[in-house]
């Protein structure tokens, strides 16, 4: 199932690669990848095509693997990596820096967006209790509440500020376009510190699925587990949004799939998931800069309508699950 | 407040003390909302004192004061009122239906097929007027809602599947809003924009009238609703068992929840917020477990009608959508009150 999985990214890998303005075939694409410097294949394989390519790759895995963990931690089947104010607290500090600071370009944002996310995380993780006492539910609505009264702070300051609100209507459609490889590299240490972190959890996630009660029983100590949880959502959701701007359905979608796909393990949920969502994003940006040419539609717009009819589609078979 | 909040721990108080609790609650929020009126009918740039101010509401007084109290602020402080205790009631009743903390009408898609109505009807037709506005908020809502049932119909609606098709379908139209607004001129996306806040800048007495109306026939079956909501709460089989149509009940009420959401948005536009957070703040102070939907109605007026004179007085001109407000007035007093809770048990 896995190994199908990868080879299904690769295809889709390769797709992002080839098609684009003008398109190129695979054989080009390999011949591209591995040109000498200079040549016209190697600049358009590897100075426009793979950026792009590998942000779809980092911000899909980053999305599902947060989505993944924080359904596990919730246990609510509404929840996305959205749900601890992530994207609220990015698009926050975003729209300070738009309208306070006069911030005009994507890669400026990246900052921004990063210190927003982390702060309201940890403000969320707070008023839900902290360490220990923030159970699911309380952690959910504390994240629903703040990530509202900053959401409206948002649409207030950018409704009050025309300008604001042309620049911020454009990053608040997430999309792939225009990043280059150095925003990844300056993003890419806190995707890897998020996965590690994801990489160590799903047993304990396992536990938590049966409550808190028999998780104790088991041995596992709940409030680092939730701790940690809430870190490598943040940490993943975070540099997924300051890369690619908010991108909703990705995280929210692929980890009910995977759910359907491989049963109740969090281990293979996250796994599929992890390759699911590159799959995802990938995919939408390449429908999106076929379906309107010239013009471009953002990820996230493509993202949405692609994924979910499937998501319907699934929910409506006999097995579909709930958390 | 002297009403202090219990923790979220689902105990089960006496039945009794619990229903005195919840009594006095409401009373509490009512008289809370009926004192904010007062000032907002006697406060603007006619000054009319509190005692003047209920005198001209009754067309008693200086005329100046009649009109200022009658014509201008009488509708909006009414509006405001009814639309927040309809969507209290109506959060109240699909967070009970999904049992999930974070339902509400927006989860069948209601508001978000109501904007993109509006959405097409403003930036595509390029008309503003209010009718074709309210009609096409009513089509794309009404339309959208009617999906979700039937998407998540399968020999009856189960809760998990309803929230699921809900978030596929709102993903999707939230995304095509986002993309009618990145392509409109930026004078008609932040108009748009506004009216997708939800504002009640354009109360007037033609508004108000349509928004009683629609309360009376509405809140009327509420009183109804209480009983198979909380049969629903104890799970299908058991609502079955003691004698409830299960499927029949729970179209009913979703018929009921959409519509008193269907009022706003036709109205004022999508009021966010009010729905999802009346009815936690409501059972944080009544501590009780099941849907109050009374105290979510005392809650929702309270909240929005305070939001809303708030909205006035940060900007004047009136360009700040109460939305944009009820949003913060509900989330800060949200997480106030989880802060508390939290550092109590």
């Amino acid at each position: 199932m896995l190994t199908a999985a990868l080879a299904a990214l690769l295809v889709v890998c390769v797709l992002s690669i080839a098609i684009g303005e003008n398109l190129i075939g695979p054989a080009a694409v390999l011949r591209g990848l591995f040109a000498p410097p200079g040549s016209i294949e190697h600049n358009i394989v590897w100075a426009s095509r793979v950026p792009r390519t590998v942000v779809g790759l980092v911000v899909g895995l980053a999305l599902a693997l947060a989505g993944g963990v924080i359904q596990a931690l919730t246990r609510n089947p509404l929840a996305d990596p959205g749900i601890l104010g992530v994207n609220a607290g990015a698009a926050f500090v975003v729209a300070i820096g738009i309208a306070v600071l006069g911030v005009d370009r994507p890669i400026g944002y990246v900052w921004f967006a990063l210190v927003g996310a982390a702060v309201t995380t940890v403000a969320v993780y707070a008023i839900g209790g902290g360490r220990g006492r923030a159970t699911p539910v309380r952690l959910t609505l504390a994240g629903v509440a703040l990530g509202a009264v900053l959401a409206g702070i948002t649409q207030g300051i950018t409704l009050l500020n025309p300008r604001a609100f042309d620049e911020f209507r454009a990053w608040s459609a997430g999309t792939l376009a225009g990043r280059y490889l150095d925003t990844v590299w300056q993003v890419l240490p806190f995707v890897v510190l998020g996965a590690l972190l994801v990489a160590v959890l799903p047993r304990n996630l396992n536990g938590m699925a049966m409550g808190e009660d028999t998780a104790t029983a088991l041995g596992i100590n709940v409030g680092r587990t939730r701790a940690g949880a809430v870190l490598a959502v943040t940490l993943l959701a975070g540099a997924a949004t300051a890369l690619a701007g908010p991108i909703a359905f990705v995280g929210l979608m692929v980890p009910h799939l995977a759910r359907w796909l491989v049963g109740a393990d969090q281990r293979w949920i996250l796994a599929v998931s992890a390759v699911g969502g590159p799959m995802l994003v990938l995919l939408a940006d390449v429908i999106g800069r076929v379906i309107i040419r010239p013009d471009e539609m953002p990820v996230s717009i493509v993202a949405a309508f692609v994924g979910a009819p499937v998501l319907i589609a699934l929910v409506r078979r006999k097995g579909a699950s709930g958390l | 407040m002297t009403v202090l909040p219990k923790p979220l721990a689902p105990h089960q108080p006496s039945s009794r003390s619990a229903h005195v609790r919840t009594r006095l609650v409401v009373t509490v929020l009512l008289v809370l909302a009926a004192l904010v009126a007062i000032y907002l009918l006697g406060s603007g740039d006619v000054q009319v004192s509190p005692g003047n101010a209920i005198r001209a509401v009754f067309g008693a007084g200086d005329p100046a004061d009649v009109l200022a109290v009658q014509q201008w602020r009488l509708p909006r402080v009414l509006s405001a009122l009814l639309v927040g205790a309809m969507l209290g009631v109506a959060g109240a009743i699909f967070q009970s239906l999904t049992r999930n903390p974070l339902g509400s009408p927006d989860i069948i898609g209601f508001n978000t097929g109501a904007y993109t109505g509006a959405l097409v009807v403003l930036l595509v037709t390029g008309s503003s007027a209010p009718l074709g506005v309210t009609a096409g908020a009513l089509l794309g809502g009404l339309g959208t809602a009617v999906a979700v049932y039937l998407l998540a119909y399968r020999q009856g609606v189960q809760g998990f599947r309803l929230i699921i098709v809900g978030i596929a379908l709102s993903a999707m139209l939230t995304a095509a809003n986002s993309w009618l607004i990145l392509k409109a001129e930026l004078p008609q996306a932040i108009g748009a924009a506004q009216w997708g806040a939800g504002s009640l800048n354009d109360a007037t007495w033609g508004s108000t009238l349509g928004v009683c109306v629609a309360a009376a026939v509405l809140l009327a079956p509420c009183l109804w609703a209480t009983r198979p909501l909380r049969q629903l709460e104890l799970g299908d089989d058991l609502a079955a068992a003691l004698g409830l149509r299960v499927e029949p009940a729970r179209r009913a009420l979703l018929v009921l929840g959409v519509l008193l959401t269907a009022v706003s948005a036709a109205s004022y536009g999508p009021i966010a917020f009010v729905a999802l957070a009346a009815p936690q703040l409501a059972r944080r102070l009544t501590s009780a477990s099941g849907a109050g939907l009374g105290a979510a109605a005392a809650m929702g007026a309270l909240v929005l009608l305070a939001s809303d004179g708030l909205a006035q007085r940060l900007v004047t001109g009136g360009t700040l959508p109460a939305g944009v407000v009820t949003v913060c007035v509900g989330g800060l007093y949200l997480v106030w009150l989880l802060f508390r809770e939290a550092r109590r048990t």
